[in-house]
């Protein structure tokens, strides 16, 4: 196997019913075996690039392109195989029922005489460290493992050029550490040229020897190695929203909210149990806590240890399978103390839960009226409306996209349209489940600066995160969920 | 249950077709008799217990009496009448087409649950691509895509629970399932897109008209097995027709 070399001349393209080009005028050449960190600020095109090199960007019906992209001298839509592309969603790439078989897909594809496949899958495997039996089921795998997995497809395909996108940003820290290592192990044996893309800089930093920045409009902003790009471009790399390795952090100090509010309790949890079916197993059981109000309470945990059903069952909108979850009488305004029995309309102006998934959310076809459909369940007045999404488009910095189709926004767009959605019907209460997955160092800043307002402003927040900074930032009081049920890991004296 | 769990998926297929077509032709206690009494008897000799019998056939052992009992009761009368009230009459005929139904349902239904019962999707897949020749995009679409279905399922739940957390929960149940089809709809699309992307990525569909050249890391191969397979299905069909044909109670479901 040869480590492929990229060359892209004037290249750019466009999907098709887009003005904006993704990429315009780009000119690089990534030598065989380099490894390349690619940065720019969401939206500059670097997943495009991405599927372009893979030979997967689609064709003259999905959009048109100017330049050239070259593999080893030959257009990249036609050296398909050449790279192997690894994407952000666990969930959207295993292909096949079983692991052995969805290792050995891709060298089906590729016309790999049966004799060669197996013995193949068995070092691709191994190259990841992926330790499980052929026939294991791929969905019984945790989401670093499935990652891992989609990686060996990959590398058994024996490509000269790895191409990895985001693929740890659904990751929890564990998840991380391992793809992170797999990644290097498997260049290590194959000598594979690389381009990652990845707003966290510090997973790969020590791996790749330079990197390349795109900016907005998909142009080649800095090119060079890793300390010296960090340098030189540190303010345009954090506008970008990249997260260098050293970067501090804008200072956010622990406390939040008074120490009044946070002696009262707004939710209360006695004996709790949860789970996502009515007559399932619960997930978690025997949990007993309090949601201060005015103040912001954390819960951190594993991936599937129940967080988000935690979340989902205090927001009201899974019953809880035994014990309860009551609200103070000042919340309830009335109501019976239970947030599940309220209605749907009562629940909306009480406690807003922002999901993990925005595009679980989306119910509407442009931005305007996706951040108004509360209001108008509410019936509020057409003025009333307008006027507080006008003020919710401004903050969210989305003004510009009110008449987009909500499907169309990037990741960091859709977070933002999902939490201006919430907020609309001013809930006192919001639960936000990883409200930060995903999403790039600008995006990030922005959501807690505006969190942090809330809270300050008397909200309680309830957030699920296992993201080190969120937590740091938001540390009022932070809850550890695992096997064993809920700790306090961290609290401000009230 | 050996001889069946061991042959090829699409030799299961073809068995499970052999010997309920027949059936699915003929109206007559008779033939139904002798097909099932063979099959249970085969399935059982072959190693299939009552208790694994039940488990995966309980709701046809369930359903073929009570169809059978609604023939009963209200079948066209023919013959002696035993019993009559208002629109039931019980008669000869009555009780026949009853039997003939029961039986119909169970020598149908038993085999195509016993023969289809853990056939692995990729097998199969495997098997028709392989050795019927359908076209492999075809088949691994197929077996990719209902890869989705667990996904989209949960996808309903989260939707269901967006709904109602954005205030929309309330209104008529008729009207929210017709959003979220149709939401769900989208979201599917976007999946699909997504996974054929990530199959793609991995080479598939990228040798255009060139099929030829894909291999397959899995064999499926037609071995003595299957070839007794099809052929035990065979004769427990003719057997059955015959039978029914020599006492003259068969009965073409066209005539």
């Amino acid at each position: 196997m040869r480590p492929a070399r990229v060359e892209a001349r004037g290249w750019g393209w466009r999907h098709t019913g887009r003005l904006r080009w993704a990429l315009d005028g780009l000119d690089l050449v990534i030598e065989p075996g380099e490894r390349v960190l690619l940065l720019g600020p969401s939206g500059a095109g670097k997943s495009t690039l991405l599927a372009a090199l893979a030979g997967v960007v689609g064709g003259e019906e999905e959009g048109e392109q100017h330049g050239s992209l070259g593999l080893d001298g030959r257009p990249a839509a036609a050296a398909r195989g050449r790279a192997g592309l690894v994407l952000q969603d666990p969930d959207a790439q295993a292909v096949l029922a079983r692991v052995g078989d969805d290792v050995a897909f891709g060298c089906e594809n590729l016309g790999v005489p049966r004799a060669e496949i197996w013995p193949r899958v068995a070092e691709a495997l191994d190259a990841v460290g992926l330790d499980v039996p052929l026939a294991h089921p791929t969905a019984r795998l945790s989401g670093g493992q499935r990652q891992r997995l989609a990686i060996a497809g990959v590398l058994a395909m024996r490509p000269g050029l790895l191409l990895l996108d985001e693929p740890t940003a659904n990751l929890d820290p564990e998840g991380v550490a391992e793809v992170r290592a797999a990644v290097g192990r498997a260049l290590e044996r194959t000598g594979a040229t690389l381009v990652v893309v990845e707003h966290r800089v510090s997973t790969w930093v020590d791996l790749v020897d330079r990197v390349v920045v795109l900016d907005h409009d998909g142009r080649l902003l800095a090119d060079g190695a890793p300390d010296a790009v960090f340098a030189q471009q540190r303010a345009a790399l954090e506008t970008a929203g990249v997260w260098l390795p050293d970067a501090a952090l804008p200072l956010f100090d622990g406390e939040l909210g008074s120490a009044a509010a946070r002696s009262e309790p707004v939710l209360t949890a006695a004996g709790l149990a949860v789970g996502r079916e009515r007559r399932g197993e619960p997930v978690r059981a025997g949990l007993s806590f309090d949601i201060p109000a005015g103040a912001s309470t954390v819960i951190t945990g594993r991936n599937g240890v129940g967080k988000s059903t935690l979340a989902l069952t205090l927001g009201g909108l899974l019953a809880p399978l035994a014990g309860r979850v009551e609200a103070s009488p000042a919340l309830a305004r009335g109501l019976v103390p239970e947030p599940h029995r309220w209605r749907s309309t009562q629940l909306l102006t009480r406690i807003g839960t922002v999901f993990q998934e925005p595009e679980h959310t989306l119910v509407a076809r442009t931005v305007r009226d996706e951040i108004g459909v509360g209001l108008r369940a509410l019936r509020a007045s057409r003025a009333e409306a307008d006027a507080r999404i006008d003020e919710l488009l401004d903050r969210l910095h989305l003004g510009h996209l009110a008449h987009a189709n909500p499907f169309t926004l990037s990741g960091g767009e859709k977070r933002r349209l999902s939490v201006a959605g919430v907020l609309a019907a001013r809930p006192p209460v919001l639960v936000l489940d990883e409200p930060t997955f995903g999403q790039d160092r600008a995006t990030w800043l922005e959501l807690v600066r505006l969190l942090r307002e809330l809270v300050a402003g008397g909200s309680a927040l309830v957030s699920v995160s296992h993201d080190a900074d969120f937590v740091r930032a938001f540390g009022d009081r932070v809850l550890r969920l695992d096997e064993a049920g809920l700790h306090i890991a961290a609290e401000v004296a009230a | 249950m050996r001889l069946v769990g061991r042959a090829n998926p699409v030799t299961r297929l073809a068995a499970a077709v052999v010997v309920t077509t027949p059936l699915l032709l003929t109206l007559d206690w008779a033939s139904s008799t002798v097909i099932l009494v063979t099959e249970l008897a085969l399935l059982f000799a072959a190693g299939l217990t009552v208790g694994a019998l039940w488990r995966s056939a309980w709701p046809l052992l369930i359903a073929a009496p009570l169809a059978g009992v609604g023939m009963l009761l209200y079948g066209t009368p023919s013959g002696r009448e035993y019993a009559s009230f208002w629109l039931v009459h019980i008669t000869a005929g009555s009780i026949g087409l009853a039997l003939a139904i029961s039986l119909r349902a169970l020598a149908i239904g038993i085999p195509s649950i016993v023969l289809f019962r853990g056939v692995d999707a990729t097998e199969l897949a495997d098997g028709l691509a392989q050795r019927v020749h359908l076209p492999a995009d075809f088949v691994l679409g197929t077996l990719a895509a209902q890869r989705l279905v667990g996904l989209l399922i949960a996808d309903w739940r989260q939707m269901t629970l967006a709904r109602r957390a954005r205030g929309l929960g309330d209104v008529w149940a008729v009207k929210r399932f017709l959003g979220m089809s149709f939401a769900v709809l989208v979201l599917a699309i976007r999946r699909g897109t997504k996974l054929a992307t990530a199959m793609e990525a991995r080479g598939f569909g990228a040798h255009g008209t060139d099929r030829g050249s894909r291999t397959w890391a899995r064999a499926s191969t037609f071995g003595a097995r299957d070839a007794w397979l099809i052929a035990t299905a065979a004769a427990v069909a003719a057997t059955g027709l015959g039978i029914g044909l020599a006492i003259g109670t068969l009965h073409w479901v066209w005539s």
